[in-house]
C-alpha cells in the first residue's frame, strides 16, 4: 500500500502528543511500518505544534510536506487553516472548533480571523469541523478533547472500534481510562 | 519485541544494552530524552551534570574506572565541552565512551544551528550519524565495541528530527559488560607536553585506521539504483528524503559514520554513476571530502547550508513541480511560544520593563520576554553570558550603564555557567546587578532537576545549593530575595540595588507554575463595570488575558490565579471569584 500521512496540529499543551501516541500504538498493533514525527521544547510553550503521523509497508521521512497530508487534525481553527497547504487535494481536515487567541492577536496587533473555516470550505477543502471541548467536558473533563478528536478521526480508518479502545488502555494513565473510553464514545457517536 | 521509540529512547536502549553503566549530561533539546530514558534503566547510574563540561569529564572518569560511558547534550553544549574532547581524543580510554551530540537544524529551539560534525574533524574524533530509530539503537551498542577497539571517544550525531522522530526498533537483550581493571599510565593519561607529543601521533594513525574501516564499516552502505544517470551520497534524516522522492531510481551511498569519511567506497560509488549529488543538511561537510577526492559533485550550490529539509526542499531543488494543495487568502497570525499564564518570570520582567532597564539575557524560558509585548531582553548570546556579559557592559558604560542595566539568568543556566561569571564580577568589581530567577526547575527542556532544587534526576532527595550562601561566599555583600507575584517588592528592591555601588544579586523566586506540587488557585475574572479599557493589562503579556467586546477578558481555562493582573490594573477590575 501507498504511505498514508497524517498531521496532528494544535497549541503547545493541548494533548496532541497523546493523541500520536495513540494513533501510533494502535497502526503499530496493525502491523504497519510507522514513523511518528514531533517537535518539543520551545514550541510548546504556547506555540503552534505539529505531530506527523505516517504509516505503510515501508515509510521514509517521518515528515509532511505541502499537498502530502491524507487526513490533519486540528485541535484548534486557525490552526487548521495555518497547516491547510499540506492536505492532499482528496484529503480530509478534522478541526476543533475551539478559538485560542494567539499572542498577536492578545496584544492587538492582529485579529483572530473569524471565518477561516468557510473560506476553506469555499476553497474546496473537505472540512470535518466538529466542538470536541464541549464533548470532552461532557464526558468529564475538557482534558479529554483530544480523545474525542481522534475518535472522530477513526471514522475514516478501516479498524474496529474495539481495537481504538484497546489502544486508548494502553496510552493513557488507568485512573484517565473511563474517562477517555467515554469521550471516545461521544465523538465518535457525535 | 518491536516498539516505537523516539531516537532518544531507543539511543538510551542502545546504551543499556551495550552494558553502560553511567550517563550524565546536562539537559538539551533535542537531547534530554537520552539521559531521562536512560535512568529509568536501574542498571545505568544515570545524573544531571551542571553542565556539559563536567559531564564529558565525568563520563571520562567512568571510562578510566573501566566501565562503559556516556554524556549527551545538544550542539551548542558540546561546544562548552570541546576542551575535554579535543583532549580525549589523545588519552583514549578505557571502558568504552560515547558522547551524544544532537543537531539542531531549523533552531527548533536553539540560538543557532551550528553543524556538529566540525567539532568530530577537528577533534579527530570518529562520528556515527542514524537515519531512523532502529540505527540509533544499533549505533549506539556498536559505538562502545568501536570505542574501546580504536581507544577512542566516539561521536554519536543526531538531529532533532532523529531524535525526536519514533520509528519501530527491534531490541535485543543487555550485554554485561565487566569493569575492566584500571591501571596506572601516565603515557597515556596525563597529558602535558611530554606526554602529549607522544599520543598525538597515535591520533593520527588511529583516525588512518578508521578511514581504512570506514571503507568497509557496517555502518555505510550502498543501495543500487536503475537509472545510472546519477548518484547520491547522504546520511543522517536526508537519507529518508532521498528515498522518499525517489525510491530506488538512483544508486544512493548512505554514510553512517561520518568522520572519517571513506576514499575508495566514494570512488568506485563515482565511478558507477554518470553524476553524483550530496544531500547533507547544514553544511557541506561530505561534499568538501569528495571534492579533496578529486571528483566532479553537485552539493552546496544548489542545497542551502540553512535550515531544516524534507522531501518538499529537496525535490524542489530537483525541479520537480510543488504537490496540488488548497490556499486561502486571509492571513494567518503567527503563534510564537510565550511565558504560561502564571509564569514567575513575567511579573519580573513587567518591573524591568516599566523601570526601562537594559537586560543582559541568557538561555531559558525567561528568553521569551524578548518577545512583544513585554520585550525585556536586550541580548541573548549562550549559557552564562548574562552574568559576563554585563561585567563588561558596565565597564564601559560606567554609572549610567550601572543604574539601569541587569543581568537575568535561570536557577539551572546559573549553575551551568554563570557562577564563574559572578566571579569575575566579585573580583574585578564592577557594580552589576544579577537577577537570578530562581523558578527551582530547567524549565524550558522540560523539568529537569538541577543542583539547586534538592533532587536528583529520579526525584530523590540530594545535594541541594544554597544559592544565597553561594553569592555571598563569592563575595557579594547584597544578596536580596524577593518574589515575581509582589511588583512593588520587586520594584522597590530593583531600584535599590541598581542604585547601590557595588555588586549585588537579586534571587526572584518562585516555582514553575507547570510543577506539580503548584497548586492553580481560583482563577480571576474582570469586572466589566470598573474595566476602563486602558489596555494597560495588554502590556502584561499574559496569556490568559485578551480584550474582548473592549473589555479585558480573562480565560478561566488558562488563569492559575497568580493575581499579578491585580496589581497591574490601576482600576481594580480584575477580581476574585465571590
Amino acid at each position: 500500500m501507498e504511505t498514508k500521512s497524517i498531521m496532528i496540529v494544535g497549541v503547545g499543551g493541548q494533548g496532541s502528543l497523546l493523541a500520536s501516541k495513540l494513533l501510533g500504538r494502535l497502526l503499530v498493533d496493525e502491523g504497519y511500518d510507522v514513523k511518528v514525527s514531533e517537535v518539543h521544547g520551545m514550541s510548546q510553550r504556547g506555540g503552534s505544534v505539529v505531530t506527523y503521523v505516517r504509516f505503510g509497508e515501508r515509510v521514509y521521512s517521518p515528515i509532511v510536506t505541502t499537498g502530502e497530508a491524507d487526513l490533519i487534525v486540528s485541535f484548534e481553527k486557525i490552526e487548521a487553516a495555518r497547516h491547510l497547504p499540506c492536505l492532499k487535494k482528496d484529503g480530509v481536515i478534522v478541526v476543533n472548533t475551539q478559538q485560542i487567541d494567539p499572542m498577536p492577536v492578545i496584544t492587538g496587533a492582529a485579529e483572530y480571523p473569524a471565518g477561516v473555516l468557510e473560506e476553506m470550505v469555499a476553497a474546496g477543502a473537505k472540512v470535518d469541523a466538529i466542538d470536541a471541548l464541549s464533548l470532552a467536558e461532557e464526558a468529564g473533563s475538557s482534558k479529554a478533547a483530544n480523545i474525542v478528536l481522534m475518535a472522530r478521526v477513526a471514522k475514516y480508518f478501516d479498524i474496529p472500534y474495539e481495537k481504538w479502545i484497546t489502544a486508548i488502555e494502553k496510552t493513557v494513565a488507568p485512573k484517565f481510562a473511563e474517562l477517555n473510553k467515554k469521550a471516545f464514545a461521544l465523538g465518535f457517536n457525535a | 519485541m518491536k516498539e516505537l521509540y523516539i531516537g532518544n529512547a531507543a539511543v538510551a536502549r542502545g546504551l543499556y544494552d551495550a552494558g553502560c553503566s553511567v550517563v550524565s549530561s546536562y539537559p538539551g533539546t533535542p537531547s534530554t530524552e537520552i539521559t531521562e530514558e536512560a535512568a529509568g534503566y536501574p542498571e545505568i547510574y544515570a545524573e544531571w551534570a551542571p553542565n556539559e563540561k563536567v559531564a564529558m569529564e565525568t563520563a571520562f572518569g567512568a571510562s578510566l574506572g573501566g566501565k562503559r560511558s556516556c554524556c549527551a547534550m545538544k550542539h551548542v553544549g558540546l561546544n562548552v565541552a570541546a576542551d575535554p574532547l579535543f583532549t580525549m581524543s589523545y588519552t583514549g580510554v578505557n571502558g568504552g565512551l560515547v558522547v551524544c551530540v544532537a543537531d539542531d537544524p531549523g533552531m527548533h529551539s536553539s540560538q543557532n544551528e551550528q553543524d556538529s560534525r566540525h567539532h568530530a574533524i577537528a577533534s579527530k574524533v570518529p562520528m556515527l550519524e542514524p537515519a531512523n530509530s532502529q540505527e540509533c539503537y544499533d549505533f549506539a551498542k556498536a559505538a562502545f565495541r568501536l570505542s574501546e577497539e580504536y581507544d577512542t571517544p566516539v561521536l554519536l550525531r543526531l538531529c532533532t528530527r532523529i531524535a525526536h522522530s519514533q520509528s519501530i526498533v527491534e531490541v535485543g537483550a543487555r550485554e554485561e559488560v565487566p569493569q575492566k581493571p584500571y591501571v596506572k599510565d601516565i603515557s597515556k593519561y596525563v597529558m602535558m607536553p611530554g606526554m602529549a607529543i607522544r599520543r598525538h601521533p597515535l591520533v593520527e594513525t588511529r583516525t588512518e585506521k578508521l578511514r581504512e574501516y570506514a571503507e568497509n564499516c557496517p555502518f555505510n552502505r550502498v543501495e543500487p539504483g536503475w537509472d545510472p544517470d546519477l548518484g547520491i551520497i547522504t546520511s543522517g534524516t536526508c537519507y529518508q528524503y532521498v528515498k522518499e522522492i525517489f525510491g530506488d531510481q538512483y544508486a544512493v551511498l548512505k554514510l553512517g559514520m561520518v568522520n572519517p569519511l571513506p576514499a575508495d567506497l566514494i570512488l568506485d560509488f563515482a565511478a558507477s554513476v554518470r553524476q553524483l549529488v550530496v544531500v547533507e543538511e547544514l553544511d557541506g561537510v561530505i561534499e568538501t571530502h569528495v571534492r579533496t577526492l578529486g571528483l566532479n559533485v553537485t552539493g552546496k550550490e544548489i542545497f542551502t547550508p540553512l535550515g531544516e529539509y524534507s522531501q518538499e526542499t529537496i525535490s524542489k531543488v530537483f525541479g520537480r513541480p510543488e504537490k496540488e494543495h488548497f490556499s486561502i487568502e486571509t492571513a494567518i497570525p503567527a503563534r510564537p511560544p510565550m511565558m504560561c499564564a502564571g509564569c514567575p518570570h513575567r511579573g519580573m520582567y513587567y518591573v524591568l520593563s516599566r523601570n526601562k532597564c537594559t537586560v543582559i539575557g541568557d538561555i531559558g524560558c525567561y528568553t521569551l520576554g524578548a518577545q512583544a509585548p513585554l520585550q525585556a531582553v536586550d541580548t541573548t548570546l549562550c549559557m552564562g553570558a548574562s552574568v559576563s556579559g554585563i561585567h563588561g557592559f558596565n565597564k564601559v558604560m560606567g554609572r549610567d550603564g550601572e543604574t539601569k542595566t541587569v543581568a537575568v539568568i535561570g536557577d539551572s543556566t546559573f549553575m551551568h555557567s554563570g557562577i564563574t561569571g559572578l566571579v569575575n564580577i566579585a573580583y574585578n568589581q564592577s557594580n552589576s546587578t544579577v537577577i537570578i530567577l530562581d523558578n527551582s526547575i530547567t524549565g524550558m527542556t522540560g523539568h529537569q532537576q538541577n543542583p539547586t532544587t534538592g533532587y536528583n534526576i529520579k526525584g530523590d532527595p540530594a545535594g541541594k545549593i544554597d544559592l544565597e550562601a553561594l553569592c555571598r561566599s563569592i563575595g557579594i555583600n547584597r544578596v536580596r530575595v524577593v518574589d515575581p507575584y509582589d511588583l512593588q517588592q520587586c520594584d522597590k528592591v530593583l531600584k535599590e540595588e541598581l542604585a547601590a555601588e557595588e555588586p549585588s544579586v537579586i534571587i526572584s523566586r518562585r516555582p514553575c507554575v507547570l510543577l506539580k506540587y503548584v497548586k492553580a488557585k481560583r482563577p480571576l475574572h474582570v469586572n466589566p463595570d470598573t474595566c476602563r479599557s486602558c489596555k494597560k493589562c495588554m502590556k502584561f503579556g499574559c496569556p490568559a488575558i485578551a480584550m474582548h467586546d473592549g473589555k479585558a477578558h480573562v480565560d478561566p481555562t488558562l488563569c492559575v490565579g497568580c493575581g499579578v493582573c491585580e496589581q497591574v490594573c490601576p482600576f481594580g477590575a480584575f477580581e476574585e471569584e465571590a
